[in-house]
């Protein structure tokens, strides 16, 4: 496979690079300042794109490439791939499901106790040298709330088991019942965040669930209410929680995603209500090894002309 | 009951302090700074001491005072309490159990995934602004770790129900293996450090278990292995524990207890591979009420002559 050219949109881990080099031909991106004449040159020996959660293929890129083939994702989101565009040019998508569940998981439960138990803040306390002046201040539990989950797919079903063993009623809302389940069901996002303590997104992004979060959904979660969003940014309106996380309209918000990543609302950097990751949910040597293997996997059989392992398209 | 002399032995909660006050004349040892004359002048009429994990009552203060009936501890832990006097001399002692058990055990795993996860070292990277500059390094993935647990009594099997949770096996070192739980039993505190990933100290301190976190557990615990301390601190051997973390002989460390609180050793300052909290196991305002709720109950109903809630002695 070695003449097969393969493009990738974005960096990804050392790993996952070396091990593309060493099977395809490799463009990256952005090695190329001139987009144009590197499309020009080298656009009909593209047959892959390999691409993550900052960046996929739009139907622009699509429509440049003739030969591409497949889009393999190194994330279990596709909201950067044109999935109508590669159905209709018959290019295969793949994502990298499952192995990142549990990552993803730990870190929900990982931010509604930081965000509760203020953790980062105790901790700023104790190596500021606060401690000595006095106790710090009493914080919320988290055993025994109500958590909602927006989105009862892979990962909500993941944080909701953690979840149960902290003694926490869970409730959820999807697009339609899971009848499977005996969690409650609430047939909107403004029904659940009226009836839960911490609410946590974990669904997919798309046109649909684009701002599902927005002001009337934070009016419902209140000041005492916490979001953790390990979604996407763009589920929430960011400058809506931004000002109720500020105003104190909102109680406390753990967020992995960003609107604009790398780009966090300076605002937030002075609050102790927040906890705020660089989109790590899936960050661990562990998790991001099985993810690059499921990358490799995928475009290793579609050019060998094997069953795809996780194809989406 | 107004009659009633109580010592309460260190600030510990305001609203414990109002209830004590409503019910009793409440002397606050810190607001006396001549101890011995403040003994002498109220030595007969205390009758009651309320301590909690800072301060309790010693064989001196035990002796000071000829009248006490009752020492009622706000915490579990009564490493600050001479029983063996308190047997001797026939003076009840209480604690609170069961109602800090969930908050300690949720803190717990919240070290867990704040150290494994490095939640708190990254969100300081997102608020420096550092995130523009590049992604965050991967870290170590938690669900399916092994956990080792020392002491199972209420808080270790409530650590372990939410480590199952996240699919970990989990084993355990009490000094007398449980004959109705399934999980892995060793026979001694280097054997179970040197087959779990990640340690945890949730033992009561007693002179048997003083430093039974020592250079040779540390190092059956290893460069990759996590020390996670909910406990006291005298479980610890600091002086072995800073030059580990240091010098990267033992791989991480979540720290709740030390053994000179609050003051923490500052060579942990520095580093990433810690997370340090000022001793707040059970400080959420949920459970501190219902902590206070039950020394107050403890004291009425021994001075009503009823059963007491909580014994100990």
């Amino acid at each position: 496979m070695n003449n097969i050219g393969l493009l990738i949109v974005c960096p990804l881990s050392p790993y996952l690079e070396q091990e593309l080099e060493n099977s395809f031909k490799v463009f990256k991106i952005w090695q190329f300042e001139d987009r144009n004449q590197f499309f020009n040159t080298q656009g009909n020996s593209i047959r892959a794109v390999v691409g993550s959660s900052p960046a996929g293929v739009d139907a622009e890129l699509i429509e440049t490439l003739p030969n591409l083939k497949i889009v393999s994702s190194c994330s279990v989101g596709l909201d950067k791939i044109d999935l109508v565009k590669c159905k209709e040019k018959g290019v295969r998508v793949t994502n990298t499901p499952d192995v990142l569940t549990d990552d993803v998981a730990d870190l929900a439960i990982g931010l509604i106790l930081a965000v509760l138990r203020r953790l980062c803040e105790s901790d700023r306390f104790v190596r500021s040298g606060k401690w000595k002046k006095g106790d710090y201040k009493l914080t919320t539990k988290f055993s025994e709330k109500s958590v909602g989950i927006l989105g009862m797919g892979r990962i909500g079903t993941a944080i909701a088991k953690r979840a149960e063993a902290f003694n926490c009623s869970i409730s959820y809302h999807s697009r339609t019942q899971k009848p499977n389940l005996n969690y409650e069901y609430f047939p909107s996002v403004v029904e659940l965040a009226s009836n839960c303590q911490i609410l946590v997104i974990a669904c997919s992004l798309t046109e649909e669930t684009r701002y599902i979060v927005n002001r009337e959904v934070i009016d419902a979660l209140g000041p005492k209410g916490v979001l953790i969003n390990v979604g996407r940014g763009l589920l929430v309106d960011e400058p809506e929680l931004v000002a109720a996380l500020v105003e104190g309209r909102l109680g406390s918000a753990g967020l992995d995603v960003f609107e604009n990543e790398p780009e966090v609302p300076e605002e937030l950097f002075g609050l102790e209500n927040v906890v705020l990751l660089p989109h790590v949910a899936s960050g661990t040597v562990e998790t991001r090894k099985a993810m690059a293997d499921l990358v490799l996997g995928n475009l290793k059989a579609h050019f060998t002309n094997k069953p795809l392992l996780s194809p989406v398209v | 009951m107004e009659s009633i002399g109580v010592l309460m032995a260190c600030p510990m909660n305001t609203y414990l302090e109002q209830e004590l006050e409503k019910r009793f004349t409440l002397f606050k040892f810190w607001d006396f700074p001549d101890k011995a004359l403040f003994l002498d002048t109220h030595r007969n009429i205390i009758r009651a001491v309320v301590g909690n994990a800072t301060a309790g009552a010693d064989g001196e203060l035990i002796e000071n005072l000829p009248n006490l009936k009752i020492v009622s501890s706000f915490s579990v832990g009564l490493d600050k309490i001479d029983l063996a006097k308190c047997r001797e001399k026939g003076i009840r002692v209480t604690n609170t159990p069961d109602v800090l058990t969930e908050d300690v055990a949720d803190l717990a795993i919240g070290l867990i995934l704040a150290v494994l996860r490095r939640l708190c070292e990254s969100d300081r990277y997102v608020r420096s602004g550092k995130w523009k500059k590049g992604d965050y390094k991967l870290t170590t993935k938690f669900t399916g770790k092994s956990v080792g647990i020392i002491g199972l009594g209420r808080i270790g099997l409530a650590i372990a129900k939410r480590a199952e949770a996240f699919s970990c096996p989990i084993s355990y070192y009490t000094r007398t293996k449980k004959s109705d739980v399934n999980y892995t039993y060793y026979p001694s505190v280097v054997e179970l450090a040197s087959n779990c990933q990640i340690l945890i100290v949730a033992c009561p301190l007693t002179e048997q278990t003083r430093h039974i976190i020592n250079r040779e557990v540390i190092d059956a615990l290893g460069p990759k292995g996590v020390l996670i301390n909910i406990g006291r601190g005298p479980h610890v051997d600091e002086h072995e524990l800073v030059p580990a973390l240091v010098e990267g002989r033992l791989g991480g460390a979540g720290l709740d207890v030390f053994e000179n609180e609050p003051e923490v050793p500052e060579e942990l300052f520095g580093l990433e591979n810690v997370v340090l909290t000022p001793h707040v196991g059970s400080g959420t305002v949920e459970t501190r009420t219902a902590m206070a709720d039950l020394v107050l109950g403890n004291l009425e109903a021994h001075f009503l002559s009823k059963p007491l809630l909580t014994p100990v002695v």
